[in-house]
């Protein structure tokens, strides 16, 4: 239940797996998604409402066959650019994307997780997001007749998170901006829960969201985990680092320097990644 | 010309007094967020700001960089996940106005955020639609915060994530969206209305120094002027000086 990170990515992410890194702002899986780049993996399809920093790093690193979102930017700060790079040129691999809103993604976590084939809501009427996305589809309610958006279910092979605290048996508390994580995690197959701290017994927190042991694939210890994202109680968002990364990110040769320095991983060569 | 104060801080404050205490807005990062963290310090104290990370009722101290920094939800009345602020709030009509940007906008205030060029194969690759098509469809009205420029207001908008105004009278209701779309355009050199019969966007008020024809050269279509065209009032002392404390310029 509770292993090293190296081992946990090793065995719940495997090539061409759907895998979702899942926060909304607040407790990213950054040290998760570094060590699936250290790992080499590829052909992956990443799901996420929000790709931020850690998912162009992924994209950059070639990981990446597919994305899935609703939004994806380097928060407050602008565009990212590895993400851009390999929509607009292909580098280091084509990225096929799977454009949702927010709401339409969030239903699509909600109904994995309820384990129903699709989610409705009331969206998209009017938008080019429709003619796009193949999985943006309408449907008449059987009791009044209205036309609605219907988006089916995401049931990601591996959902990663991070999280403030874990117990010795795996039950996971978190809290403050709780996003989508309780859901993404429902939804999986496996799931990857890295933590800031495994103690003996969890207290409550006021509005934390507990996920029981049984729903955890497996626990890693890794303080500082979301860095530079936050994890609220423990230390502060690095709003620094991700002004930072804009620069490291226009470059494919700074990103490149990055890859290995930072994360001790080989930059993809154009034409052989992938 | 008037001096004194910046074309972007006009145009902050004129959004900031669109905004008035009994509301519930639902805030976008960058100007919006500026605006309304400025309206709530000024006239307009009992805003209740949502942000779409579900902070509801949140009173951040300093300007957060993105709509999850952790000040939101430590000053908000509440913090509930992604999906309930989507379903419980936004969806069933409990929000009065969403605050947007936008990268392009045309005539009818719909909204692109996705792509720039063609959507196989972009010249520019956009953050893309995040909460904005729902927001659009579901708020009471919705406030477009956005600099005015021939490469932003365009005749024909590339991608439309949020609809607007669709292409005129009808459209909205013909889409089963719920709110009254766009109801202000604010800009750095005044403020649009769409027209209550052709619901297109019209000129209504101009910034001190700004003339209708400047603002007609930074549209990309023949933009309509009212024929009783405003000016917007100065800002005030306090309003420059709560809004440079907030953005770090420093006092007045």
């Amino acid at each position: 239940m509770i292993v090293p990170l190296d081992e946990g990515v090793r065995e719940l992410v495997h090539d061409g797996d759907t895998v979702a890194l899942e926060g909304f702002t607040h407790l990213i899986p950054v040290a998760a998604g570094h060590e699936i780049i250290r790992q080499g993996r590829r052909d992956l399809t990443l799901v996420r409402m929000t790709p931020d920093v850690v998912y162009d790093q992924l994209i950059g690193a070639g990981c990446a066959a597919r994305l899935v979102f609703s939004w994806g930017g380097n928060p407050g700060v602008g565009s990212l650019h590895r993400f851009r790079d390999a929509i607009q040129n292909g580098w280091p691999r084509p990225l096929e994307i799977e454009e949702h809103s927010h709401a339409g993604m969030a239903n699509r976590y909600v109904a994995g997780a309820s384990g129903v084939p699709f989610a409705v809501l009331r969206g998209y009427a009017g938008t080019d997001l429709v003619e796009q996305t193949p999985t943006i589809k309408t449907v008449e309610c059987p009791f009044t007749g209205e036309r609605l958006a219907a988006v089916p279910a995401l049931n990601p092979d591996v959902t990663v998170i991070h999280a403030q605290r874990a117990d010795r048996a795996g039950n996971v508390q978190l809290w403050g901006i709780t996003g989508i994580q309780k859901e993404a995690v429902l939804a999986a197959r496996r799931s990857l829960v890295t933590v800031e701290e495994v103690v003996d017994r969890l207290d409550p927190v006021p509005g934390e969201v507990v996920l029981p042991s049984r729903v955890v694939t497996a626990v890693a210890v890794v303080p500082g985990g979301a860095r530079p994202s936050y994890a609220h109680g423990y230390y502060a968002r690095d709003n620094g680092a991700y002004q930072a990364w804009d620069a490291v990110s226009r470059d494919r040769d700074a990103f490149a320097r990055w890859l290995t320095d930072e994360i001790g991983a080989q930059a993809p060569l154009p034409g052989k990644a992938g | 010309m008037t001096t004194g104060y910046t074309s972007d801080e006009i145009m902050t404050v004129a959004a900031a007094r669109a905004l008035t205490s009994e509301t519930a807005c639902f805030v976008g990062i960058g100007l919006p967020s500026t605006a309304a963290n400025l309206a709530v310090r000024t006239h307009a104290p009992g805003l209740w700001m949502i942000y779409e990370s579900g902070t509801l009722g949140t009173r951040p101290d300093t300007l957060p960089l993105s709509i999850g920094d952790g000040v939101l939800a430590e000053t908000a009345d509440t913090v509930v996940s992604v999906p309930e602020v989507f379903n419980y709030w936004l969806q069933p009509g409990r929000i009065d106005v969403g605050f947007l940007g936008a990268a392009q906008i045309d005539r009818y205030a719909n909204i692109n955020t996705t792509v720039i060029g063609d959507y196989a194969d972009p010249a520019v690759r956009l953050p893309g639609a995040g909460g904005a098509p729902e927001i659009a469809a579901s708020c009471r009205e919705v406030v477009v915060i956005v600099r005015q420029s021939r490469r932003t207001f365009v005749e024909k908008i590339d991608f439309v994530t949020s609809v607007g105004h669709g292409s005129g009278p009808g459209d909205r209701e013909r889409l089963g969206l719920r709110g009254a779309g766009p109801t202000r355009v604010i800009t750095d050199l005044g403020v649009l209305q769409p027209d209550p019969a052709t619901r297109e966007l019209t000129l209504v008020q101009v910034h001190p120094g700004v003339t209708a024809e400047d603002a007609r050269a930074a549209t990309g279509w023949d933009l309509a002027v009212a024929p009783d065209l405003a000016t917007t009032p100065e800002p005030t002392s306090e309003e420059l000086a709560v809004l440079r404390s907030l953005t770090g310029r420093g006092g007045v």
